[in-house]
C-alpha cells in the first residue's frame, strides 16, 4: 500500500461515511419545514409534534453531517496537495463560494430553529427551517458543481501548468452540473421519503399515535413518490450524458467489451476484466443500449477495448453498482405506487406497513451505489481528460495516512454507531406530549 | 493595492475572526469541568455555547476554503505539510461538535462524562495547535524547493511553536472565561471572572516571551521596521491586553471579552502583518517561500471571489449579530432544562 491507495481509501471512506447523513438533512429539513408550515397555517397541533419528534432526529443527524464536512474541507490540501495546487483556481473558488453562501445560514439558523422556541413566533421559527432547507440544498449545488467540474471540465484555460478560470459562467451552468444537482437531491429526498415512511410504519404498526404518524407516513410518501418518478426519468437523461462526456465510464457501467452498433444491454452479467470479456451474461436485450444513450439502435456504442488499458475504469464495481441503482430505482416506483393506492387505509395494511419498515435501508444503498458509478467510473482520472488521480497524490509518508485512515475507521466507526443508536432511540420512543410551540410559554 | 494583497488582507482578517469568534467557545470548552462544578453549571456553560458555536465555526471551513480559492498553492502545501497537527485538530473538532449534540440525548452520568470529556480535549487541543502551527509559519517551515515540507510534527514542536502554542491556548481560554462571566449567574460567573484574573497575569507572561522570542526567532519586525507606522497594531494588542484587566478589576465583564477579543484579532493579525507578502516563508532558503505573488490564483478568480466576499459576508456578519442579539443576557439555571426537553 502507498499513500496514493491510502489516501484513495481515506477519501472514499469520509466522503461516503459524510454521504450517509447529508441526504437527510437534505430531504428532512424540507418535510419539517412543511409539517411546521401546516401547523401555522392551520393550527394543528399533531404537526407541530411531528416537527418536534422529526427534528430531534434531525439534529443528531445534522451535527454528524457537520463534523464529517469538516474533514472533507481539508482533505483536499491534506491528501491531494497536487490536485489542490492544479485545479485550486476553478475547484477552490467553488468551495468558499459553497462556505460563504450556504453553511453559514444553515447552521446559524438550525441553532436558531433548536434553541429559539421561546424568542421568536410561530411564523420566524417556521421560516428558520426553511432557511436552514434552503441552505444545505445550496449547498449541495455548490459542492455539485464542483464535483461535475471534475466529472467533465469546461470553462478553464491551461496556463503556468495548471487549470485556471476561464470563464465562470459556463461552469456555473454546465448542463451535467445541473443534471447531477437534481439527480442527488432527488436521491435524497427519495430517502428521506422513506425513513419518514418506515419510522412512521413502524409506529403505526404497533398502532401508536395513528392519527399523527399516517399524517408524517403521507408526506413521507408524497415526496418519495414525486421524486421517484422523477429520478427515473431523470436518470435516463443523465445516463445519455454520461455517453456524451464519458464514454468510457458508460462502457464500464454495462461491461460492453466490443464497440458496436445496436449496442445490447444486460440485465446481468460476470465481467472478466483479465480477459475483456463477460464471464456470464444473462437477460441481453439487443439494440437497448444505443437507444438509451443515442437514442437510435443504430447508433454505435464504443466498447471498452477500443480504451487504452490505462484509461478504462474498474468495470466490476461500475458496473454491478449501476445495477443496484438502477434496480432500486424501479422497486422504489413500485413501492411508492403501491403506497399511493394504500394511502387512505395504512393502518388496515399491515403486510404494506412491513415491507416499507424493512425498505428502510434501501435508498441509503442507491445513493451510495450512485456515487460509486459516478466516482470509480471516472477513475483513473481525477479530473476527466485533464489529470489523473496517482498525479494527484500529495507527497506524504505512508505511515502518516496509515495512521490517519486506521484512526478514520475507528472513530467514524463509533460515531457512526453512536449516532445510529441515538436516532433508533428518539424514532421509537415517538413524540412528546402535546408541547409548546413557538412563542408559546412552556407548559 | 494589487488584488493578491487585497486578499492577503482578508485571508488574515478571516483567521482572526475566527480565532476571536470560535476562541471562546474552545476557551469555555477547555475549562468546562474546572468552572463547572454541577450538572447544573456544566449545562449552563453548554448553553451559552450551544446557539453559536457552529456558525463560528463556519468561519474556519471560510478561512480554509478561501485559502484554497485565492492561495491554492499555499493551501496544498500548508495541509498536507502540516498533515498530522491538523488532522489531530480536525479530530478535535469532530468529537467537540458531536458532544453538543449527544451529551444530552442520553441520561446517564457516565455517557454524559464521556462527552465532556471529548469537548474538554477538543476544545484544548485545537486552541494549542493552531497556536503552534501558527507560530511554525511565522518562524519559516523546512520547504524545499518544490513546496514539499522536510519535517514532522515533531520539527513543529520547537520552543518557538511551543511557546506559540501556549499564547494561544491562553489567549483563548481567557477569552472562554469572560465569555462565562457575562453569559452565566451566579458562583459560577465569579469563579469565571476570577480564573480569567488568574490566567491573564500568566498570559501576560507567555504574550510577552512571544514577542521578544519573534524577535530572534522570525523576520516578523522587518515590515514593523521598514514601516513604523504599522507599529500601531501590536500596540493595540498591548492595549487591549492591559484594558482588559483594567476592565476586569472592575467588573465590567462585556468591557473585558471585546478587549480580549480585540487581543486576539490584532495578535493575529500582527503577524500577518508581519508574514507580508510571505504566506509560508521556508526556512531552507527564502527563495523557495511561498509568496501572496507566486502561489495566488488568477486575478478573475480573484475578483469573482472578491465579489462573493464583500457581498455576503456583510450579510453573514448581519445575521449572525441578530443571533448574538437573539440570545443576549445570561442563562440562568431556570433556562436550562426548557427549550431541550422538546
Ligand atoms: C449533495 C450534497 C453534499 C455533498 C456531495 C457533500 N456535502 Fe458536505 N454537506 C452537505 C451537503 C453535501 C450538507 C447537507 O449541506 C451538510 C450535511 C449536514 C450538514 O450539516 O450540512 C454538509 C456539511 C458539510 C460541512 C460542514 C459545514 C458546517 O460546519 O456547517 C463541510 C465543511 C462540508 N460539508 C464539505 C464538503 C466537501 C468538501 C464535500 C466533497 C467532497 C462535501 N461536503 C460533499
Ligand atoms: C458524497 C458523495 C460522494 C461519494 C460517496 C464519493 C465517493 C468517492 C469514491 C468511492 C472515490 C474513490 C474512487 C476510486 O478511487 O476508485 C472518490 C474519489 C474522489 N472523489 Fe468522490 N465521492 C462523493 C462526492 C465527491 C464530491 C462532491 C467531490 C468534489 C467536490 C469528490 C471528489 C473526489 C476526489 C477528489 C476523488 C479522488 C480521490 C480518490 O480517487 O479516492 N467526491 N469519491
Ligand atoms: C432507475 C433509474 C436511474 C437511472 C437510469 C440512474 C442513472 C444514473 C447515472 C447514469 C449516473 C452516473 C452519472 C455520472 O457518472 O455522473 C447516476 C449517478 C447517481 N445516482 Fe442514479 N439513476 C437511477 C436511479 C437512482 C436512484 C433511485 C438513486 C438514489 C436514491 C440514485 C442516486 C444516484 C447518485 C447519488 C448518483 C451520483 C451522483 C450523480 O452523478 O448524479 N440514482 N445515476
Amino acid at each position: 500500500m502507498d499513500a496514493l491507495m491510502l489516501s484513495r481509501l481515506q477519501f472514499a471512506a469520509a466522503t461516503f461515511f459524510h454521504f450517509l447523513f447529508v441526504p437527510l438533512t437534505l430531504g428532512l429539513s424540507i418535510l419539517i419545514a412543511i409539517m411546521e408550515t401546516l401547523y401555522v397555517r392551520r393550527g394543528d397541533e399533531e404537526y407541530l409534534r411531528l416537527a418536534k419528534f422529526w427534528g430531534r432526529i434531525f439534529l443528531i443527524n445534522f451535527a454528524v453531517g457537520v463534523v464529517t464536512g469538516l474533514t472533507l474541507e481539508f482533505q483536499f490540501g491534506t491528501n491531494w496537495a497536487r490536485y489542490s495546487k492544479y485545479v485550486g483556481d476553478v475547484f477552490g473558488s467553488l468551495l468558499a463560494i459553497e462556505a460563504t453562501l450556504a453553511f453559514f445560514l444553515e447552521s446559524t439558523f438550525l441553532a436558531v430553529w433548536a434553541l429559539g422556541w421561546r424568542r421568536l413566533s410561530a411564523k420566524q421559527h417556521a421560516a428558520c427551517i426553511w432557511l436552514v432547507a434552503l441552505a444545505s440544498n445550496l449547498s449541495a449545488l455548490w459542492i455539485l458543481i464542483a464535483n461535475a467540474w471534475m466529472q467533465h471540465p469546461v470553462g478553464y484555460v491551461l496556463r503556468e501548468g495548471r487549470a485556471e478560470m476561464g470563464d465562470f459562467l459556463a461552469i456555473v451552468s454546465q448542463p451535467f452540473a445541473w443534471q447531477i444537482f437534481f439527480h442527488t437531491i432527488s436521491g435524497a429526498y427519495i430517502l428521506a421519503g422513506f425513513v419518514v415512511m418506515g419510522v412512521s410504519a413502524w409506529h403505526l404498526l404497533r398502532r401508536q399515535h395513528l392519527s399523527l404518524f399516517s399524517k408524517s407516513f403521507r408526506l413521507g410518501l408524497a415526496l418519495a413518490l414525486i421524486f421517484s418518478l422523477a429520478e427515473v426519468v431523470q436518470g435516463h437523461i443523465h445516463g445519455a450524458e454520461v455517453a456524451k462526456i464519458q464514454p468510457a465510464k458508460l462502457a464500464a457501467m454495462e461491461s460492453l467489451w466490443e464497440t458496436q452498433a445496436n449496442a445490447p444491454q444486460t440485465l446481468f452479467a460476470i465481467p472478466d476484466e483479465k480477459n475483456e470479456r463477460n464471464r456470464v451474461e444473462i437477460g441481453r436485450i439487443p439494440g437497448a443500449l444505443s437507444m438509451l444513450a443515442y437514442h437510435s439502435p443504430k447508433a454505435v456504442v464504443k466498447g471498452l477495448k477500443d480504451f487504452a488499458k490505462e484509461d478504462r475504469p474498474p468495470v466490476t464495481l461500475t458496473f454491478v453498482a449501476f445495477r443496484v441503482m438502477v434496480g432500486l430505482g424501479f422497486l422504489f416506483v413500485g413501492l411508492t405506487l403501491w403506497g399511493w393506492w394504500k394511502r387512505k387505509k395504512l393502518v388496515e395494511s399491515p403486510g404494506y406497513l412491513k415491507v416499507m419498515l424493512y425498505a428502510l435501508p434501501l435508498p441509503y444503498i442507491a445513493l451510495q451505489a450512485g456515487w460509486v458509478v459516478t466516482e470509480v467510473g471516472r477513475q483513473p482520472w481525477i479530473v476527466y481528460g485533464l489529470m489523473r488521480t496517482r498525479e494527484a497524490v500529495s507527497p506524504i509518508a505512508v505511515s502518516q495516512v496509515a495512521l490517519s485512515l486506521t484512526a478514520f475507521v475507528v472513530v467514524y466507526g463509533l460515531l457512526g454507531l453512536g449516532a445510529f443508536y441515538l436516532m433508533v432511540q428518539y424514532a421509537k420512543k415517538g413524540p412528546a406530549a402535546a408541547p409548546a410551540g413557538a412563542g408559546e410559554e412552556a407548559g | 493595492m494589487d488584488l493578491p494583497t487585497i486578499w492577503f488582507i482578508l485571508w488574515g482578517v478571516l483567521w482572526a475572526v475566527y480565532f476571536m469568534l470560535d476562541g471562546f467557545d474552545l476557551g469555555a470548552g477547555s475549562l468546562l469541568s474546572v468552572l463547572g462544578k454541577s450538572e447544573a453549571e456544566r449545562r449552563m456553560i453548554y448553553r451559552t455555547m450551544e446557539p453559536l458555536w457552529d456558525g463560528n465555526e463556519v468561519w474556519l471551513v471560510t478561512a480554509g476554503g478561501v485559502t484554497f480559492a485565492a492561495f491554492p498553492t499555499t493551501y496544498a502545501v500548508m495541509f498536507s505539510g502540516l498533515y498530522s497537527a491538523l488532522m489531530f485538530i480536525l479530530f478535535a473538532l469532530i468529537l467537540r461538535g458531536v458532544s453538543f449534540a449527544f451529551r444530552g440525548a442520553v441520561d446517564d452520568r457516565r455517557w454524559r462524562g464521556l462527552w465532556d470529556f471529548c469537548l474538554m480535549g477538543g476544545s484544548f487541543l485545537p486552541a494549542l495547535l493552531f497556536g503552534v502551527a501558527f507560530a511554525n509559519i511565522f518562524k519559516g517551515l523546512p520547504l524545499d524547493e518544490h513546496g514539499v515540507y522536510q519535517g514532522s510534527l515533531f520539527t513543529l514542536l520547537n520552543p518557538y511553536g511551543l511557546s506559540g502554542g501556549l499564547m494561544f491556548l491562553l489567549l483563548f481560554l481567557v477569552h472562554g472565561a469572560l465569555w462565562l462571566a457575562v453569559k452565566t449567574t451566579g458562583s459560577l460567573r465569579e469563579r469565571a471572572l476570577e480564573m480569567a484574573k488568574r490566567l491573564w497575569a500568566v498570559l501576560l507572561v507567555a504574550a510577552v516571551i512571544f514577542l521578544l522570542a519573534s524577535r530572534r526567532v522570525t523576520n516578523l519586525y522587518d515590515n514593523y521596521l521598514a514601516h513604523p507606522i504599522l507599529f500601531a497594531i501590536p500596540l493595540i494588542t498591548v492595549a487591549a491586553l492591559i484594558a482588559m484587566r483594567v476592565w476586569m478589576a472592575k467588573g465590567e465583564g462585556w468591557q473585558a471579552w471585546f478587549a480580549s477579543a480585540t487581543t486576539i484579532v490584532s495578535a493575529t493579525l500582527f503577524g500577518v502583518v508581519g508574514l507580508y507578502p510571505n504566506l509560508l516563508p521556508s526556512s531552507l532558503d527564502p527563495a523557495w517561500s511561498l509568496t501572496i505573488y507566486n502561489s495566488a490564483s488568477s486575478p478573475l478568480t480573484l475578483k469573482i471571489m472578491l465579489g462573493v466576499a464583500l457581498t455576503f459576508v456583510p450579510l453573514v456578519i448581519a445575521y449572525q449579530t441578530w443571533v448574538h442579539f437573539l440570545f443576549k443576557g445570561r442563562v440562568k439555571e431556570a433556562d436550562l432544562g426548557y427549550e431541550e426537553s422538546y
